[in-house]
């Protein structure tokens, strides 16, 4: 079951196309990543989804309804650019923006009393917005996306300007929102975040959607059949078929290596070869990051371990 | 409609909570009373008696040479070396020194005093002497004073105007002058002041990044309505609190004056009366009523709140748009002007349209929605014909309709629109982008 799906998007600006035939479905109670290099085209597509604009081509349903007004309560949006009014007071402000999403003065009160006490920030309710730091008014301008309690959550990069333990706390109620049920597209391009955090994804790269899928399946999919491998002796020779990538000698008498096998070679073969030569400490599959699927895709790079990731690869200990 | 209003209320309060607005809503009353009550209050505290030595070697001069309340003349013989050490040892104020002179001919009359003279004494001690040598002149040519006045004879035309049906109107020229004029110039100062604000409020909305936010809640259609009309109830306050308050503090301050022992209410309108300017101004109020009630006063204050409304509504759609396609204030300069022009030119123009309210200028400008709001606000107390009035009222309605739509769709493109110097033809370009 989707909640959104969107359905050929298209959407020209006066003197470039922002989308071109773009199609995403996004599963009802999960972490969507929407991923892309600036300017693919994410802000876009969101701002479709919010509303904002309308697209020249394609349709979008919510909930299997073709989205129309009525839904802007159920959507939550936190731009990725963001501010509020600085000359308002923290309390006036969320009580106001609950209201343009429908909310009752009533409602909105006590909703907001919860998440102050959550966050701890009670006496914040009658200080003036320019008086608060940044990473403060972040906190607030997250209460005011959450606060209408949508279906569907839009956050733009909602981790930038947080410290540490904030952005924890955050990541934390994402996480709180998403088992209540609620469905969250997360637009990003920190991809540390993504692991963590996507059951999905999509790929925008220059106005096209390039990939999608769960995040799982992606990353088995990007699989290069490599392996690291550390132990004790020295790794003589191996048949021709290994491609040894990386060899390095960490201490004296030990190993690391990066081997990287033709595709349908088992990993016991590997072993094989192995085991007469040297101790095995480990043995792992290297499976790609997600950024390192982002940078294959987003630079066109055919290479299925790069220089710069081998690198960082052999590194790692 | 409830989200327009939430705007609204939002708009309205945040700026009627601002000191600045309580603190000009307090000054303004204030600061018109001040430019009455000052000049009046220091001629008063000027207003002792000065006395004035005279050295009259002509002869011209009478003994009873008459000064004011003022000033008291008194003559000290020939001798203006005494005259001056009296002032030096300031016994009097000034000397005034008459030379030997013709009539036809009074020059080389002199005021020697320690301190600078001031412009009222210099004035006052003329007008004494003007009046001393007409006498003299009068006697020379053997006319009698008392038939001279029995000439003066003082004219003043009441004009009337002829309607149908109704026959003679009383109508004052002056008074519909300055109602024109007085209405215009409030529907163009405060389509000024308030044109900017909505400007400034959108600009600040964006550059503050909230509009994503709101956007996503409301149409941008909605968004600049509620600006605007908040905004239009903000002026609306601030001049019903003006007048409220401006009342209240003009009664007090007359309260005041007339109840202070020293200064009697003559005195008072001595001192305004002997300042030509200043008499006029406490006259105006009292010369607007009698001449306000000539004019047709139903048809005054509803068409000046509609052409107020519309000039306001209309303007401000367009300041809107501005500030959607500015990132900056100091961006804004060059679509502003082309804003302004029209305002601005109809403003100036007022001027010739008052001379001649029926002319073919005074037609087209009044039907012309940008210029409507005040030229046709300077011919309303000319009673032009009816048909051309709500002509251009159809007319600032369609144009306002028209101007709205167009900036509406300038505003919603715009307000996205981040980092990019725009140019006149992507706003034609955005005007017909579909959403």
């Amino acid at each position: 079951m989707y909640i959104l799906s969107a359905e050929h998007i298209r959407k020209r600006y006066a003197d470039h196309t922002a989308l071109d035939d773009v199609s995403i479905q996004i599963p009802k109670g999960s972490i969507f990543g929407l991923l892309g290099p600036n300017g693919a085209g994410k802000t876009s597509l969101i701002r479709i989804i919010t509303q904002i604009t309308a697209p020249d081509q394609g349709k979008v349903f919510f909930n299997g309804e073709l989205l129309a007004p009525k839904h802007i309560g159920r959507i939550g949006y936190l731009p990725e650019e963001r501010g509020l009014y600085k000359k308002m007071k923290v309390g006036e402000q969320l009580l106001y923006l609950a209201q343009l999403k429908g909310l009752s003065k009533a409602e909105a009160t006590a909703r907001l009393k919860v998440w102050f006490r959550k966050f701890e920030i009670e006496s914040w309710w009658g200080k003036n917005m320019e008086d608060l730091s940044k990473g403060m008014a972040q906190k607030i301008q997250f209460v005011a996306t959450v606060l209408h309690e949508p279906e569907l959550l839009i956050l733009d990069e909602p981790f930038t300007g947080f410290d540490p333990v904030n952005a924890n706390l955050i990541k934390d109620e994402i996480l709180k929102l998403r088992d209540k049920g609620c469905t969250i597209i997360f637009s990003t391009h920190r991809m540390e975040s993504v692991e963590e955090l996507c059951d999905y994804i999509a790929l925008i790269n220059k106005s096209q959607k390039i990939l999608d899928g769960p995040t799982k399946q992606i990353k088995n999919q990007y699989k290069t059949n490599t392996y690291v491998v550390e132990g004790e002796g020295k790794l003589v020779s191996l048949p021709s078929m290994f491609d040894v990538r990386s060899m390095q000698e960490p201490e004296e008498g030990f190993f690391k290596a990066i081997i990287r096998m033709p595709q349908g070679v088992a990993p016991n073969q590997l072993i094989e070869s192995l085991i007469n030569q040297v101790q095995i400490h480990s043995f792992v599959e290297h499976i790609p990051s997600m950024n390192e699927i982002f940078i294959r895709n987003v630079t066109g790079k055919t290479d299925p371990l790069p220089a710069e990731e081998l690198y960082k690869l052999s590194q790692t200990i | 409609m409830k989200k327009i209003l939430l705007i609204l209320q939002r708009e309205y309060l945040v700026r009627v909570q601002k000191k600045s607005f309580v603190i000009m809503t307090l000054l303004g009353p204030l600061l018109i009373a001040a430019i009455y009550a000052v000049p009046v209050f220091l001629a008063l505290r000027e207003n002792k008696v000065r006395n004035i030595a005279v050295v009259d070697e002509s002869g011209l001069l009478k003994d009873t040479f008459k000064g004011s309340k003022q000033l008291v003349f008194t003559p000290i013989g020939n001798s203006l070396q005494t005259g001056k050490q009296a002032v030096l040892d300031e016994k009097y104020y000034a000397v005034l020194y008459v030379p030997r002179i013709s009539v036809d001919n009074p020059a080389g009359i002199k005021l020697f005093s320690k301190k600078g003279i001031s412009l009222d004494v210099e004035g006052a001690v003329e007008r004494s002497l003007k009046k001393e040598i007409e006498d003299v002149k009068l006697q020379q040519a053997g006319i009698d004073k008392q038939v001279l006045e029995r000439i003066d004879t003082r004219v003043s035309v009441d004009t009337m105007s002829l309607t149908d049906g109704e026959g003679e109107r009383d109508s004052s020229t002056g008074a519909a002058f300055i109602v024109g004029f007085a209405a215009a110039f409030i529907i163009y100062i405060s389509i000024f002041i308030y044109g900017v604000q909505v400007m400034r409020g959108v600009i600040e909305e964006k550059t503050n990044r909230i509009v994503e936010v709101i956007i996503s809640s409301v149409k941008p259609f909605q968004l600049m309505i509620g600006k605007i009309t908040g905004i239009a109830l903000v002026g609306l306050t601030q001049f019903l609190l003006w007048i409220i308050l401006g009342t209240a503090i003009s009664t007090a301050a007359i309260g005041v004056l007339k109840s202070r022992d020293d200064v009697s209410q003559e005195q008072v309108d001595a001192v305004l009366k002997e300042s030509p300017a200043l008499e006029q101004r406490a006259n105006m109020p009292e010369k607007v009523m009698t001449a306000l009630n000539t004019l047709n006063i139903p048809l005054l204050l509803g068409t000046f709140l509609f052409y107020f409304l519309g000039g306001y509504l209309i303007y401000s759609a367009l300041f809107a748009a501005v500030g959607a396609a500015a990132d900056s204030d100091t961006d804004t300069q060059q679509f502003m002007f082309p804003i302004t022009i029209p305002l601005i030119l109809s403003f100036v123009l007022a001027q010739y349209v008052i001379q001649n309210p029926d002319g073919p200028l005074a037609f087209w400008l009044s039907m012309i929605p940008l210029t409507s709001p005040i030229i046709m606000m300077v011919r309303i107390p000319f009673g032009p014909p009816a048909w051309e009035i709500a002509l251009s009222m159809v007319l600032l309605v369609l144009g306002f309709l028209l101007i709205t739509w167009i900036a509406a769709r300038i505003y919603r493109v715009g307000i996205l629109m981040y980092g990019k110097k725009v140019s006149y033809k992507e706003l034609g370009k955005w005007v017909f982008y579909r959403v």
